[in-house]
Formats: structure tokens, sequence, C-alpha cells
């Protein structure tokens, strides 16, 4: 059998560097499997409860938003008959719906999953889950390359197509703000209360308290609990969600995890096919060889 | 010694290799072909709009949306492209590793296609990058982002270029005449071909994983976790169909570089070419049928959309795989042909439903490509044709090695 020592080792390396890197691509996706776990600090995520009860559609979210972030000011008003989206413009939007109960608000923006499709898709970690909560951009990293756009199951991140420098604009959940200790822009502004800022366990909690406090206000469930694997924005509502215009059609499991059986297959191709292949090229050429011989 | 004067120029003897190259820069061939009458203007064209993608946005040549950021330029150049280079892949991995010498005459060839789709398609894929002087952050770790499918076939796309480029580069010493260099160019070429098909069999899967994150924006018809196993085995037929594509227009029109025995060989590569893609097209449709039960997707067969899947499927899978076996069994070379040109329309069909048709496809405005888009599409296209064009009156790509070449490698 002719493997030969060059051959052998050109098996041994590939092997070994597949090895390496599969197994740096397995700690990364285990890690991800258990955020809690993920900070050695025990930093737990922040996030955001919106209370959709509370909401009185003042805009002013809107309105200090587009200040901090140095966007223009919304010019139009929630209206039942347009669904207002966010854009390249404005990072956030407050939409009035018509409802079986009375006409509802709700504010949309980016809702900072715990496994963010955005982030596992971005290639150079440009879109980046901080260890705080917040999914946050950055700009010198980024390619443009739009598969956040294309991952992403609540179609939040936008482009500036009409850029020579292009950038993807989301709420970032004022991650600035947020590291100087303050809290987001538009959960400080919010005059009715609407928003609450805390650690994702807490707002949980507090979330659960007003529904079983006032069952009859509250439809008793909290979006963002377990949708796309769980979201740092969470809501409540009088209504079920999709009367709202939220999907609740999305998976329970992350989106990350849709991809995940086919990158954990990628270390053991790179270590099989090569191998068999060269068994398949020795086995030929001996075959040849024999031919020839004969 | 047919030619003595021309092989002692490509022996290099004496004569600088920057002034043969010089000499080799000049055009040969007819200026006024009806290809070049219609695709120089378009190309002209082409770049204009570049120039302006590049001064005032993609959104100034494109009609894509938020709801829609990958478009014609993503779904066709380089999904459906790379698919049709897959016949690289395909024949090294006969030729070199199964050692069937009968495709031994047309590895250069099909190696070169795939080289340079590949080159023009990534190519392609700096116009669509928003930030394309960001392009080389993943490579030099600004950041890697290995949980990434983006991020496995961004690096697949670069070392399979080079690995095609090694495969390829005996060719390019043959034409200047550095004879040591192709002895140690071509000895590395068994190692580029195990690194190249590994490679190729991963990114050519993993430009469908990139879609399974996009679960609930692409028509369930088309959406499964199989996608990356689908587009992998429809790959090897649509290489292969595109290799006796190409090869059947490139007898006619290079035939002046064809060798007599060349030239009669072709026929019956056709033939064992139209077998494999048979049997393959058979294992995909068989995949596509599990796929279907699997999904649960009879509801969505009495709608528009389904019609067109049923279309897709009967028309453009089943039909040329009937069409190939019957062309196999009675050596039929027009049928073998026909079933080529359906089959490569059956892949554009059924790439553009995954990424562009059937993503979004219930999108309040959805989708449609830009006449520029186009236009830059075939821009790339035909630039892509007059580079083969050029290699291939220069370089031994169809025709023989020069004689200082040993038999036999």
């Amino acid at each position: 059998m002719g493997i030969n020592r060059l051959d052998f080792f050109k098996v041994l390396g590939l092997t070994g560097v597949s090895l390496a890197f599969g197994g740096k691509l397995n700690a990364r996706q285990t890690k991800a499997d258990q955020p809690e776990l993920e900070n050695e600090d025990q930093t737990e995520f922040v996030g955001i409860l919106y209370d959709s009860t509370r909401c009185v559609g003042c805009q002013e979210c809107e309105i200090v938003c587009a200040k901090t972030h140095g966007l223009p000011e919304p010019v139009d008003e929630p209206n039942p008959d347009i669904v207002r989206k966010t854009n390249e413009t404005r990072r956030t939007v407050v939409n009035l719906y018509e409802t079986t109960k009375d006409a509802m608000l709700v504010k949309t923006q980016c809702m900072h999953c715990n496994e963010p499709a955005c982030a596992s898709a971005c290639l150079t970690q440009a879109m980046f889950k901080t260890k705080e909560g917040p999914v946050i951009w950055r700009e010198d990293k980024c390619m443009g390359c739009r598969y956040c756009m294309v991952s992403c199951p609540y179609d939040v991140p936008k482009f500036e197509y009409h850029s020579s420098n292009p950038k993807i604009i989301k709420c970032d959940m004022c991650f600035d703000r947020v590291n100087e200790g303050s809290v987001p822009a538009c959960v400080e502004n919010c005059p009715a209360e609407a928003l609450t800022f805390g650690t994702r366990r807490e707002l949980i909690a507090e979330a659960r308290r007003r529904i079983n406090n006032d069952p009859d206000l509250y439809y008793d469930g909290i979006y963002g609990e377990h949708e796309a694997g769980g979201t740092g924005v969470l809501y409540i509502s009088a209504v079920p969600f999709e009367e709202l215009g939220l999907n609740t059609s999305l998976q329970k499991k992350s989106y990350p995890e849709l991809t995940k059986g086919f990158l954990y297959s990628v270390p053991s191709i790179f270590i099989l096919w090569p191998a068999v292949l060269l068994g398949m090229f020795k086995a030929t050429k001996n075959n040849q060889n024999q031919e020839e011989n004969d | 010694m047919i030619n003595t004067e021309q092989i002692l120029a490509k022996d290099n003897d004496g004569k600088p290799v920057w002034k043969f190259l010089v000499s080799e820069l000049k055009p040969r061939g007819k200026y006024f072909t009806p290809f070049n009458i219609i695709s120089v203007p378009i190309i002209l064209i082409g770049l204009v709009l570049i120039v302006i993608r590049f001064i005032y946005g993609i959104g100034s040549v494109t009609n894509l949306t938020q709801e829609v950021p990958w478009g014609l330029w993503i779904g066709f150049d380089v999904v459906t492209g790379v698919a049709f280079a897959g016949g690289a892949y395909v024949i090294t991995f006969m030729v070199y590793i199964l050692n069937i010498k009968k495709y031994h005459s047309i590895v250069r060839v099909t190696v070169l296609n795939g080289f340079l789709a590949y080159v023009f398609y990534a190519g392609a894929l700096l116009l669509d990058l928003g930030k394309p002087w960001n392009v080389i952050n993943p490579i030099i770790g600004n950041n890697f982002g290995v949980s990434s499918v983006l991020f496995l076939v961004a690096w697949h796309f670069m070392l399979y270029m080079i690995a095609q480029l090694i495969e390829f580069s005996p060719a390019i010493a043959e034409w200047i005449g550095a004879k040591r260099a192709r002895k140690i160019l071509s000895s590395m070429t068994i190692a580029a071909v195990i690194f190249g098909i590994t490679l190729s069999t991963l990114h050519q899967s993993g430009l469908g994983a990139l879609y399974l994150m996009a679960k609930e924006k692409i028509h369930p018809l088309w959406y499964s976790e199989f996608i990356p196993i689908l587009f992998f085995v429809s790959s090897i037929f649509a290489g292969l169909s595109m290799v006796i594509f190409e090869g059947s227009i490139s007898q006619k029109v290079f035939s002046d570089q064809i060798s007599e025995k060349n030239h009669k060989a072709h026929n019956g590569i056709l033939h064992g070419l139209s077998k494999i893609c048979a049997v393959t097209m058979f294992v995909y449709f068989f995949m596509q049928i599990l796929t279907f039960i699997h999904g649960k997707r009879w509801n969505f067969i009495d709608t528009p959309m389904g019609y067109w899947y049923l279309t897709e499927m009967i028309g453009f899978v089943l039909l040329p795989m009937m069409l190939y076996y019957f062309s196999f069994r009675a050596n039929n070379l027009f049928l073998i042909k026909l079933a080529s040109i359906i089959t490569m329309i059956g892949i554009i069909i059924n790439r553009l439903n995954v990424t562009i048709i059937g993503f979004r496809w219930d999108a309040a405005n959805p989708y449609y490509p830009s006449w520029m888009e186009i236009v830059v599409t075939l821009t790339v296209l035909f630039i892509e044709i007059w580079i083969f064009r050029w290699i291939v009156r220069r370089l031994p790509v169809l025709s023989e090695s020069p004689s200082w070449v040993e038999e036999n490698d």
C-alpha cells in the first residue's frame, strides 16, 4: 500500500488543522447555548419591558431616540390604517392597532435576542451580542454584506442603500448610556412609564407580577420570553400579541440553532474527506500501475 | 516539431518574459463578431452603472429593499454561478482521484472555467458589499465570526480560488515556457485537488446553509433543513451540464485549438457525462420527494407557488433527467445537449426560487431586479467570457501542451 511519509504528514496536518478549528467552533457554540454561564463575572443580560397598556402613543420615545442618535425627528403619527416601520432614519416606531379590545399601541425596535441570528450570521462580529445584553453594530468591522438582515427573524437591521459608505441602522439599547450606568433614552423619557429597564430576570418577574395583579386587564403571556430563544425586549399587553402585529409564529428555539447542524458537520468533513480522497487516489493509482505492469 | 519558431518563443530562449507577455496582450481574431457587437455596448453601460453604484450607493442601481436585502447579484451571480462552477471539482475528482483518463482532455478547460467563475462571482460579490474595503476583515481577524456560515463560505471561496489556480498553473508555466516551475507546480496538483474537492463539498452546501436562518422568509416549498444537501447534490449535475454546454460551444468556436484526437473523444465524454447527470439527478429528485413528504408540503401544492414548484420539479428535474437517461441509452448527442440546457435553466430556477422568488414571496412590495442589475450581471458574465476567450487562444487549455512537456502526467 502506497502511503509514504510525505502523504502521511499531509493527512496528519490537515486533520490537526480541522481539529483545532473544529474545536474552537464547538467551544463557541456550546457557550452560546448557555448565555447565563457565558460571562465569568456572572453579568446578567439587561433588557426593556414594554407595557402596551400604559403606552399613550406620545412618540416621546421616537423623538428622544432620534435626538440621541442624530436622526431626523418623526413627522408622522401612529395611525391604525398604516403600519409604520423602522428604517434607516428611525430606530424605533410606535404603531396603533385596532384590536378586539379598543385601539392599542405597540412600540417596535430591535428585540436584543439572547442568541441573536444577526450576530451569529455576521462573519466579522460587527453585529455583536455584548455581555451586558444589548446587540450592537460596530462600523469598523462591517463589510455591508447584509447577511444580518437576511437572518433576523424580526427584520430589524436596516441598511443605508443610498450611501457610498452605508451603515446598518438598528436600536442598540443605547449601549453607551447603559455602559455609563444610565438607562436607554426612550426608557428615561417615557412619561407614561410604559418602558422599564432592568435585568431580564427582574423584568420577567415584574411582568408576571403585573399580569397576576390585574388578570382582567392583561393577556396572560410575555412576548419575548421564549420567542426566538428569548429576547431582551419583553412585551405585555391587553390583547393576544398577534393583534399587535407581533409575529407569534416564530420558533421557540434560537435561530442560530438552525445552522448548528451544518456547522458541526464541517470539522468532520474536513477530517474525513481528505483522508477518503487520498485513499481513493492511492487505490486507483495502484490499480493503474498493476494494469500497466500486466 | 511542426512549428519550430513558435516552440522556441514559448521555450523562452533568451527572450525576456515580459516582452513575450506584452506580445501576447495584443488581440487576436476578428473584431466584429456577433458576440463582440452585443457584449461591448453592454459592458460599457455596465461599467458606468458600477461607477454610479460606488458614488451614490447600492440603492441607486438596484431595487433591493429593507425586507429583501439580497437580490439578483447574490441570487444569480453568486449562488447560481457557483453551482455552475461545480463542474471543476467533479471532473478533477474523476480524473485525478478515480483516475478515469477519458476525461483528462477537458480537465484544464473545466478548471479554468471554474476558476474564472469564482473570480468573477466573488468580484460581483464586492459590488454588492456596502463596505467592500472591509472585505479583508474576516481574513485578517477583525474579527473571525466563526459561528457564521458566511464566514465559512468566504474563506472557502478564497482558498478554493487558490487551489484552482494551483490546479491550472501548469498551463501558465507551459505558456511562458517555465520548465522547472511547471514541474514543481504539477507536483502540487493532487494536493490542490483533494483540498479543492473538500472545500467544494462544504461551500456548495454552505451556500444553501446561508439561507437556513431565513426560516419564515422562504416559501415552505423551498425551505427545508436539507437545503445544504440539496444544493450540494444539485451542484454535481449543474456543473456537469455546464461542462457539456460549454464544451459543445468550445468545440465549434475553438475548433482550431483542438486536436483531431480530442475532438473525436469529445462525443464519448459527453456520453459518459450524461450518465452521471442522469444518476445524480435521480438521487436529487428522490431527495426532493423525501423533503416534500417530510415537510408535509401537500397543502401548498394547489396554489400558484405550488404549480411553480411542480413546474420546476417535473419540467426541469424529472424531464431532463429522463432526457439524459434516454440520450445516454440511444447515444444521441443532440438530446444530451438539449438536456444540459434544460437542466441549467432548472438550476437557475431552483436557485432563484430559494434566493429571490420564494424569498419574501408574501412581501407587500416584492423585489424585482432593476434593468441596471441585469446589465451589471451581464457585464460580469461578458467580461468573464472575454477573459476566457483570451486565455484559451493563448494558453494550452484546449490545445496540446508544448512538446517539451513529458507524457503521462
